[in-house]
């Protein structure tokens, strides 16, 4: 059966209210911005998210907080955002802010078949209540569970029919790891090649956790801050 | 006088060592890159969202939507960069393969605990990688304002803000001075040129001493 579907809104068919979703992307780098347009078109809500931040107001996961969409996010840092701020303080989002790190691990704990894992990041800090602590030779490390989604939504440079994904620079960040973790992984692609275009030695992600995948269209890929060198 | 921000990252350089992989978090330490000479071509930097072998910001026309430093800047990489995901990344850091972070704080304490990620009830943005850094880093230097822009001190006996980590920092550079943290108290090393040791101590709410080879900071 190919992978293959035509658009995004054919590769989110199944995803529904309440799930749980995790996405790619380290700020407006690397985010699935088509699968994200589906996911706003079709309207699905109360949706856990997890990604490394929310987006900023007008684009990326700001576009879902617009439309409330979202009830809960897993994030390490949301600063750019500041209507999740809003509806974060007003009580209408609830959010569970993730050391980066220990999110990466989660995602790669989760898709590697690793309920939990002990972490030293967090110890001594709000991160740290109400979760498990425990020694190891002489250092205090906590217990951090690993995390699944029902859907994964991945971005990448270019992928072939089988799933195989190569990312690029710096859009690579938390998307392999989302990959592995979702129970349905849904890839979009620059570039979509037949196999074999992509030499098996530069592959980043192996097909085999990639169920669904397509050619993605009209990318704005953002910037977020635009600095620039004389000359 | 006191060091302006160019300064205070002007005297981190001085900490850094040629073949150090170094983590600079955004702010004053972002600054510390342009300090690092020529004498230390080996110096490698790291970006925790995927990137060793950090360069300068580009010109115009090599402007990279797909090239970011963890301060969501557009950057440029140098003959020898490295892409790589953010578990990777994190492998790198709290598995102790950073020689040093250097990080902005709201407050630091005598027992070398840090806050710099949450005012509660005010500012919620996350701890992105900050805590990650300070809990695998082999060496951690903060980067701050020695006070707040109420006058109150910033190193402090016990952090009154959410700890970003504990007993995680070995060293703080201040606009007045640089301080490292050891026995449970800070110990003025060098002071801003034209500052005298009691000015800083007295801007220093914890316990506090003057070191006996405390010097006086000279910039050329």
């Amino acid at each position: 059966m190919s992978k293959v579907v035509s658009n995004a809104m054919e590769a989110c068919e199944g995803v529904e209210s309440s799930m749980t979703l995790l996405l790619g992307g380290f700020g407006l780098c690397g985010i699935p911005e088509n699968s994200i347009a589906a996911l706003k078109e079709m309207g699905v809500k109360n949706l856990t998210c997890v990604s490394n931040n929310a987006g900023v107001d007008d684009f990326g996961l700001g576009l879902l907080l617009q439309s409330r969409q979202i009830k809960k996010m897993i994030s390490s840092y949301v600063g750019e955002n500041a209507l999740f701020e809003k509806q974060y303080l007003d009580g209408d989002l609830d959010v569970e802010l993730t050391p980066q790190g220990t999110l990466a691990e989660r995602l790669r704990a989760g898709g590697a078949g690793i309920p939990a894992f002990y972490t030293p990041t967090g110890v001594g800090t709000m991160v740290a209540e109400g979760k498990e602590e425990r020694e190891f030779d002489g250092r205090k490390y906590i217990l951090e569970k690993g995390i699944k989604g029902d859907f994964a939504f991945v971005k990448a440079w270019k992928g072939d029919t089988l799933g195989n994904l190569v990312f690029k620079k710096t859009a690579r960040n938390f998307n392999p790891m989302v990959a592995t973790a979702g129970k349905i992984t849904v890839a979009e692609v620059e570039e979509l090649v037949e196999p074999g275009v992509l030499k098996p030695d530069e592959i980043h992600t192996p097909g085999i956790y990639v169920q669904r995948i397509f050619q993605g269209s009209n990318y704005e890929k953002r910037i977020e801050q635009l600095t620039l060198s004389e000359g | 006088m006191a060091l302006d921000r160019n300064q205070i990252a002007q005297r981190i350089s001085k900490e850094v060592k040629n073949g150090y992989y170094v983590n600079l978090g955004i702010g004053i330490p972002t600054l510390v890159a342009n300090f690092i000479g020529d004498d230390k071509k080996d110096v490698v930097l790291q970006s925790e969202n995927g990137l060793l072998g950090m360069g300068p910001f580009p010109t115009k026309d090599n402007v990279d939507a797909d090239l970011i430093n963890a301060g969501k800047q557009t950057i440029s990489t140098v003959p020898g960069s490295v892409f790589f995901s953010s578990a990777e990344s994190f492998a790198m850091i709290r598995g102790g393969h950073v020689n040093l972070t250097v990080l902005g704080a709201m407050q630091v304490d005598i027992t070398g605990s840090i806050a710099n990620w949450m005012i509660p009830g005010k500012m919620v943005k996350g701890m992105g990688g900050a805590m990650d850094l300070v809990a695998g880093a082999q060496n951690v230097i903060v980067a701050m304002k020695h006070t707040d822009k109420k006058g109150n001190s910033k190193l402090l006996t016990k952090c009154n803000l959410p700890l970003t980590g504990v007993n995680c920092i070995n060293k703080v550079v201040t606009d007045m001075g640089v301080l490292n943290i050891k026995d449970s108290q800070f110990e003025i090393i060098e002071v801003a040129p034209g500052l005298n040791p009691e000015d800083v101590l007295a801007a220093t709410e914890g316990q506090c001493v003057i070191h006996s080879d405390c010097t006086e900071m000279t910039f050329n």
